[in-house]
């Protein structure tokens, strides 16, 4: 069976402005327990590569520069 | 990252933990200690630093037992009679006796816990009967307390490893265990001399209302994978069909949290505001009269704060929304829902298993050891009933000591390097494939089943459908699955121990064709407790590849219950209301 790719709206956001993952910072990627944060190759930032998240914030408080926002996600809105 | 590396390395220890939540931490530490020459490897699918349950913190212990409030005979007595007597007393009353000792380790560690005026431990009553709920005023930092710990006993920790399958020697033994990177698909064969199951409940075994495959009570990381290894390892699983099924606030997967609200006067209301149990300790009668409720005219069920005092409430919330669950706030929040204002919406979770919560889980003796010679099991997927965080660590900490003694004594067993060629094959045939079922669909499919055919109320010929079904989804399982990426590995991975623990539920809850524990077995056909019968365990295992049930006798108890005290648990609803 083939596969398609359909969209979904992602609960956590990353501002790029105060994301520091280009001068190394991986943090919150080391920390999700779900692992659905990456460092992306376009951007230098980090992103919510998978909409795999249990809402439970560990990126958000751990990030050294309050980059990381963690909303919780539509369809339990 | 997130691109296949083929590859296998081997590494031999004296004591391998697999799961580095709660359970595993304590009994990585306690191994060493008893041991410094040991060599011991803690094994974990994500990071250390924030994995588990407690990742965010907890906000408190729920249960225990302090000199001054309660005995350990008091406690096992509670618990036996929570657990409709379906006990093994010895794990309970060890970890009775053994928990004041770990809270003090834990203060030790730098995690407080609330004191009154004079200084001593300031317990609040939950449960039915006794006083166990211990407050933790900096609970948040439970994980980085633990985590300096284990920094300072040099324990080796090996984060996001998969353990996928157990090895076993030539005599039964256990030799160590497969893992597999969850960001590469490299190979890891760990040899060891004891291995330590800690890898929680079964979280991902329902589907959650949301539709949200990883919005789950539990850490969904604990998806079964823990419960599936030991089982074809050949180790016994005890009660399986007493599932975990919990009081959550509607829509949001964390717990309302009585526990906490209640001391402050907070209680479980129905739609008219009115109490109607006694109790808001979660167990399995206390969960049917809460389905009573949700499903009669006066539901659905509600945590109700709004008649606290503004500052009162303020507290509560300040407590609800720094851990545990600390994203509830931003719930609350966006649906305008003020605790001073309005109650709260309640419904139930999705069905899992765990004995952190109810009483399903691997078979444990009081030294935390599974039938299978050097496998032991500790924390939400030991069968050790409604033994919590203090459980996990306490029982870890058990763990610990005796596998470090028994690794002491044993020599590396020998495994068979067929059973881990087999096993990469099997693990790695969804990358094999160039088209297919993504392991999303197929799990989305599965724990839809699972809801549709396993949940209770139980009913004998719908639950047979659902095996059915579910032979078929194993179908796809081996057949069409595919995995793109070493992310989608895990998740595949994931969804074959979810589709075990399914097969499990199914086939556990029709051996006992009875009624128990409230809702969490609660069969439409036979409807009556039958003690006559199945005042027993019942314990699951794979013999000759096959999945068979048996019962065992209950060991006699060492803290003897009356015949009146037995029913306490079954007068839950509040009389003038019956
Ligand atoms: C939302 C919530 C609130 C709770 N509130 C309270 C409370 O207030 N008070 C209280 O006493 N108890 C509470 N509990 C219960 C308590 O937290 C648990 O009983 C306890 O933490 C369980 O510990 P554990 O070690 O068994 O599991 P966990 O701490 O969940 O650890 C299991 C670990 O195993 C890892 N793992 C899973 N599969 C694999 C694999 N294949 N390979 C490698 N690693 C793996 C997981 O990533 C995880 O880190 C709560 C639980 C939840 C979910
Ligand atoms: S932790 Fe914060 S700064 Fe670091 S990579 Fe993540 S978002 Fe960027
Ligand atoms: S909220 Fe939790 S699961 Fe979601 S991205 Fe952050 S750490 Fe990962």
């Amino acid at each position: 069976m083939p596969l398609a790719l359909s969209p979904t709206a992602i609960p956590v956001i990353v501002d790029e402005a105060k994301c520091i993952a280009d001068k190394g910072c991986t943090v919150c990627v080391d920390v999700c327990p779900l692992d659905v944060l990456r460092i992306s190759d376009l951007t230098g930032k980090a992103y919510m590569k998978f909409d795999e998240c249990w809402y439970c914030m560990p990126c958000e408080t751990d990030c050294p520069t309050g980059a990381v926002t963690v909303n919780i996600p539509y369809l339990l809105r | 990252m997130d691109d296949f590396i083929d590859g296998l390395s081997e590494v031999a220890c004296d004591v391998l933990v697999i799961g580095g939540g709660t359970a595993g931490p304590m009994a990585a530490l306690k191994a060493k200690q008893k041991n410094p020459a040991l060599n011991v490897v803690l094994l974990e699918k994500a990071n250390v630093k924030r994995s588990g349950a407690i990742s965010m913190g907890m906000d408190g212990l729920n249960n225990a037992v302090v000199p001054g409030y309660a005995t350990p005979e008091q406690y096992t007595k509670e618990i036996t009679i929570a657990n409709d007597g379906i006990v093994d007393q010895a794990p309970v009353f060890k970890y009775a006796s053994r928990c004041y000792d770990i809270i003090q380790e834990l203060d030790r560690f730098g995690i407080r816990f609330q004191r009154n005026a004079n200084g001593d431990y300031d317990l609040k009553k939950v449960h039915h009967l006794g006083t166990y709920v211990l407050p933790m005023p900096n609970g948040e930092t439970v994980k980085k307390a633990l985590y300096r710990q284990l920094k300072r006993e040099r324990i080796l920790i090996s984060n996001r490893f998969m353990a996928t399958r157990l090895l076993t020697a030539k005599d039964g033994r256990i030799a160590g265990a497969v893992a597999v990177n969850t960001r590469t698909s490299e190979f890891l064969v760990l040899r060891a001399k004891a291995v330590i199951l800690c890898m929680g409940a079964a979280g991902r075994l329902g589907l959650p209302h949301s539709g949200y495959l990883f919005g789950t009570y539990e850490n969904p990381t604990n998806s079964g994978d823990g419960y599936a290894m030991a089982y074809h390892a050949g180790a016994a699983l005890a009660n399986l069909e007493c599932y975990q099924i919990n009081p959550l606030i509607k829509d949001y997967n964390g717990p309302a949290c009585a526990y906490v609200a209640g001391p402050f006067g907070a209680y479980t209301a129905n739609s008219e505001g009115k109490r109607f149990i006694e109790s808001d300790y979660w167990s399995g009668q206390m969960m049917q009269e809460f389905y009573n409720e949700l499903q009669s005219g006066k539901g659905p069920v509600f945590l109700k704060l709004n008649h606290l005092h503004p500052d009162t409430v303020g507290e509560i919330a300040d407590i609800l929304h720094r851990v545990e669950r600390p994203s509830r706030g931003r719930f609350h929040t966006a649906r305008g829902t003020d605790y001073r204002e309005t109650m709260i919406e309640m419904h139930i979770s999705e069905i899992g298993f765990c004995s952190g919560h109810s009483a399903s889980g691997v078979f444990v003796d009081e030294y935390a050891r599974t039938t299978v010679p050097g496998l032991y099991a500790a924390g939400d997927m030991a069968s050790v009933p409604h033994n919590y965080m203090l459980g996990a660590f306490t029982n870890g900490a058990v763990a610990g000591e005796h596998a470090a003694e028994a690794a002491q004594e044993t020599d590396l067993p020998d495994y068979d390097p067929d059973v881990v060629r087999f096993e990469r094959t099997r693990v790695l045939a969804p990358t094999r494939r160039e088209d297919g079922i993504p392991p999303n669909q197929l799990e989305y499919k599965v724990r839809r089943l699972v809801n549709d055919y396993l949940q209770p109320p139980k009913v004998t010929s719908r639950m047979r459908i659902g095996q059915q079904r579910l032979a078929e989804a194993r179908q796809d399982l081996e057949t069409a699955l595919v995995a793109r990426n070493p992310h989608e590995l895990m998740r595949s991975l994931e969804v074959s121990s979810i589709l075990d623990c399914a097969d499990m539920a199914a086939h556990a809850s029709l051996y006992r064709t009875e009624s128990r524990w409230g809702l969490y077995h609660n069969r439409i056909d036979h409807p009556e407790k039958d003690d006559e019968n199945w005042c027993c365990h019942a314990l699951l295992r794979k013999v000759d590849g096959r999945m068979i049930s048996e019962k065992r006798a209950i060991q006699p108890y060492i803290v003897p219950i009356e015949t009146e005290e037995r029913t306490a648990y079954e007068r839950l609803r509040v009389s003038n209301q019956a």
